[in-house]
């Protein structure tokens, strides 16, 4: 079985220089639900807010959020995980790898960083059981449970929409003005 | 592997650049062959190249944690800078990881 490299589209990208304070500027990504892509995925969220020099914090903060975002999209929405086999190799722990797209959209407006990402995967049965810190519906593969509580913990704002069998969307925003509070923290 | 390194009773893990999901069963895996190998102890997390950590960095440490604390085995973390003790201690696991 081979693990098949996402292939990624990227559309419409357009205002560039959308000010911190007015304009709107929109993206979408859409890519196939692998593992390997969920670098992919939060190094082109931070690239997308680059033009707005966030702080060192904000870019991490960001980064986290997607990747934990994404990784559930993976894993649980489309129950794509891996494992290593005896000899170092990557390789899906189920046999078969389910397709599956993750899309991620984001939006910039007023200075504040809207993302969205959604999965067309299985669903969750019971979101607030889901955000419940160190709940996670799959002990075995010793993943901590926090994703959700990182996510509420690094953006402003935090929103789950799923429908079990139909997919999940995560919507969380944040503002791209943090300077004040990095300053005051240490 | 240069990523796992015994040193007295300490098991010594690199860490990579970036942990994520994508990265973590390898480093478990890892991690776990050389536990039940060596009959060593404590296990260090070196964060020294890692730039980027996630919820999956968590999983590790509390999956290595988990599989030590019974025999009087303690986890420490080294190198970590200020983002990955954030992660660290967002996540309340500096409870039992010891940051040096």
């Amino acid at each position: 079985m081979t693990v098949k490299q996402g292939s990624a589209a990227v559309c419409g990208k357009r205002n560039r220089d959308a000010a911190k304070g007015g304009e709107r500027n929109e993206m979408e990504l859409c890519f196939d639900a692998v593992s390997s892509n969920e670098s992919f995925a939060r190094v082109a969220v931070a690239a997308f807010v680059s033009h707005l020099d966030p702080t060192l914090e904000e870019l991490a903060d960001i980064k986290t959020a997607v990747s934990e975002a994404v990784t559930n999209a993976i894993i649980h929405g489309y129950e794509n995980f891996y494992g290593y086999g005896r000899h170092g190799e990557l390789r899906p722990a189920y046999l078969t790898v389910h397709p599956g797209k993750v899309r991620i959209r984001c939006v910039l407006e007023g200075g504040v960083l809207h993302i969205e990402v959604s999965d067309r995967g299985k669903g969750i049965e019971d979101i607030d059981r889901a955000m419940e810190p160190l709940f996670t519906t799959r002990p075995e593969l010793e993943r901590s449970g926090m994703g959700f509580a990182f996510m509420e913990a690094f953006m402003d704002d935090l929103e789950v929409e799923s429908e079990p069998g139909r997919g999940t969307t995560v919507r969380m925003s944040k503002k791209m003005d943090a300077g004040a509070w990095i300053d005051s923290e240490e | 592997m240069e990523e796992f390194q015994i040193v007295d009773n300490c098991l010594m893990v690199r860490l990579p650049e970036e942990v994520d999901h994508h990265k973590a069963a390898y480093i478990s895996a890892g991690a776990d062959r050389m536990l039940l190998q060596e009959q060593v102890q404590h296990v260090v997390f070196d964060f020294e190249d890692t730039r980027f950590m996630d919820s999956s960095g968590i999983g590790i440490i509390m999956g290595r944690y988990k599989k030590i604390a019974c025999f009087g085995g303690r986890v420490f973390a080294i190198h970590a800078d200020r983002q990955i003790r954030r992660i660290l201690t967002i996540s309340g696991i500096s409870k039992i990881v010891e940051i040096v």
